[in-house]
């Protein structure tokens, strides 16, 4: 079996267990298992930047709100679900592509610190600009669909979606364009002098990376019905960076499993203290001191040397 | 623009230029990027309010503020940090998770409501300035940003400290070879910059007030100004928070909602052509 096919089919087997979770769970459960699935994706559009460009990004959460915004204002509007949910994701991926413009050129801290002082631009306008995104208040709609009522329904739907943009994340970044992407996270040089147009490049994977948070944040607007400038401030593009790394930065379907976790985290300590900017903070630091490769590299590491001791 | 805004727009300047040239002090030596710069400016705004109130004197809460702040920095620096030394985007996540613990802590001690620090007595009211009256405590704002430039500007070109600063600054490696300890200066610098972020809390807090979001907005604008001014230069910082200052005073002004928008487009600009900053100097 190759490489290829083994992913495959372990996606495949994936989506079918997900597919049964419902089954077992309660209401509120699947309404977990569903923000698992919609941060996954978020997580996943951050990794194409940081695990295949090399540049990680503070400004994602940013992104994927101005998508969630975008879509609770029309469709309050009286405009159709289908065509919010585009123009909210046309949205995304136009504030991305903003970002890219201005941020191509830098990398390592630098990119960071200016896709971050960006997010917090957006943050800025959402706060103050209270005629359309209402300020701290934010906006509330019941704009879900009445066919997706359901919340086991709802569920399947995101799922499926999320199984068509995994792998077209994955074959995305499998591509010739990604593996151009991970020429330049090893060596800018080295590619700039074989003739890749390096901005161009990054310009287009950080687009492409917008789009995808873009998805996330329109199909978060119909599972949360709300929004608020707190789900495009920092704190929202710091628990999605978090997730990609406690998943192992540079493995995409690793997003999961640390969407899982973090958002597993959050519900356990919020039941039982405010605190959990704290542990949020927390957490990062303990991750960042101890396995800053994640939870699917460090298991990759440790399985890696299991065999090794072996052979 | 009136004269009365281009007063406010200097004095959000000074303001800025003492939060900031300390968060460039530390970028530019330890090329460390201290995210917790915002929370630390929050606390010293919170202690310097507390400690002002008990005592009476705004000087010993400016003192206070000072000297708190700078023993967090101690802890961030010699507690967690020590531990990701010369991994660059670990150092700077790191200090986002500090900055979070930080600002949830604050909020439990001191609350979700605003609060004004107290301006000392003589302080208070206004004085006539080319024309217009304006508060007395925004000028002394002014006059301490302008002291506060020439004080490290002395200090980085006529002292000895400076000059290892200076030349950790360009390489720090070859300092260390030539026999000092550049960990000792790295940490004077990162106390330094800790305290310089409790002063600008101290300050703020006194015309901008103290509330739990406080940290992220002069982070954001501490940001700008190193983008725009570049790391670890002086004059950077100085040109930056002019910059800065007073596109924000105008904004607000001419677009009350966009406000934030208006310090975007320069940066913008700045960006295409200059990817390190004004001052900034490729490592």
């Amino acid at each position: 079996m190759t490489q290829a096919t083994r992913t495959l089919t372990i996606g495949a087997i994936a989506v079918v267990i997900a597919a049964l979770l419902p089954l077992f769970l309660s209401k509120y459960q699947v309404g977990l298992a569903t923000e698992v699935l919609i941060f996954g994706i978020l997580a996943m559009s951050i990794d194409i930047l940081a695990g295949y460009a090399g540049r990680t990004s503070l400004g994602h959460g940013a992104i994927f709100g101005v998508s969630t915004y975008v879509v609770i204002y029309l469709v309050s509007e009286g405009m159709s679900p289908v065509a919010a949910l585009g123009l909210g994701i046309l949205a995304s991926t136009f504030v991305a592509s903003i970002f890219a413009l201005l941020a191509v050129r830098t990398s390592g801290v630098y990119f960071l610190l200016l896709t971050l002082a960006l997010g917090m631009i957006v943050w800025g306008i959402c706060l103050r600009w209270t005629q359309v995104t209402g300020g701290e208040n934010g906006l509330r709609g019941d704009i879900r669909p009445e066919a997706l009522y359901d919340h086991k329904l709802f569920y399947w739907v995101v799922l499926a979606a999320t199984a068509v943009l995994s792998l077209a994340i994955w074959r995305f970044v499998r591509s010739p364009f990604g593996l151009t992407l991970r020429g330049i996270r090893d060596s800018e040089s080295r590619m700039r002098s074989l003739g890749y147009n390096v901005p161009l490049h990054l310009f287009i994977g950080f687009t492409v990376s917008g789009f995808f948070a873009g998805v996330a944040g329109g199909i978060y607007a119909f599972f949360n019905n709300f929004v608020s400038p707190s789900t495009v401030a920092l704190a929202q593009s710091v628990e999605g960076l978090l997730m990609t790394i406690v998943g192992g930065v540079g493995t995409l379907f690793g997003s999961f499993v640390g969407a899982a976790a973090i958002i597993t985290l959050e519900n356990i300590v919020s039941s039982h203290t405010e605190r959990w900017q704290t542990v949020l903070g927390l957490t990062f630091i303990l991750i960042m001191i101890l396995a800053p490769e994640g939870i699917v590299g460090k298991a990759r590491v440790l399985i890696e040397r299991v065999r090794r001791s072996k052979s | 623009m009136t004269t009365f805004q281009i007063l406010n727009g200097l004095t959000f300047a000074a303001l800025l230029f003492v939060v900031a040239s300390g968060f460039t002090l530390i970028f530019g030596l330890l090329r460390i990027v201290n995210l917790a710069h915002g929370a630390l400016y929050l606390i010293g705004g919170y202690i310097g309010y507390t400690i002002g109130n008990l005592s009476g004197n705004f000087f010993i809460g400016a003192a206070a503020a000072m000297a708190g702040v700078a023993m967090i920095g101690f802890v961030l620096d010699q507690g967690l940090l020590r531990f990701v030394r010369g991994h660059d985007l670990r150092q700077v996540l790191l200090t986002l998770g500090f900055a979070f613990v930080l600002n949830d802590l604050a909020l439990v001690i001191w609350g979700g409501d605003s609060f004004t620090v107290q301006i000392p007595q003589f302080l208070r009211g206004a004085v006539e300035v080319f024309g217009v009256f304006y508060p007395k405590y925004r000028l002394f704002v002014l006059f301490v940003g302008v002291l506060l430039f020439v004080l490290l500007w002395l200090l980085l070109n006529k002292t000895r400290l400076g000059a290892l600063i200076r030349a950790g600054v360009d390489d720090a490696e070859m300092v260390e070879a030539s026999g000092v300890n550049i960990r000792r200066v790295f940490l004077i610098t990162f106390l330094l910059g800790s305290a310089l972020a409790g002063l600008g809390g101290v300050m703020g807090g006194a015309f901008l007030s103290l509330y739990p979001s406080a940290d992220a907005e002069i982070l954001v604008f501490s940001l700008a100004v190193v983008i725009i001014g570049g790391r670890g230069s002086l004059f950077g910082v100085a040109v930056g928070s002019l910059l800065v200052g007073l596109l924000n005073t105008f904004g607000q002004v001419m677009f009350p909602e966009l406000a934030y928008f208006v310090i975007f487009g320069p940066m913008a600009v700045l960006l295409a052509f200059r990817p390190l900053g004004l001052f900034g100097k490729a490592t």
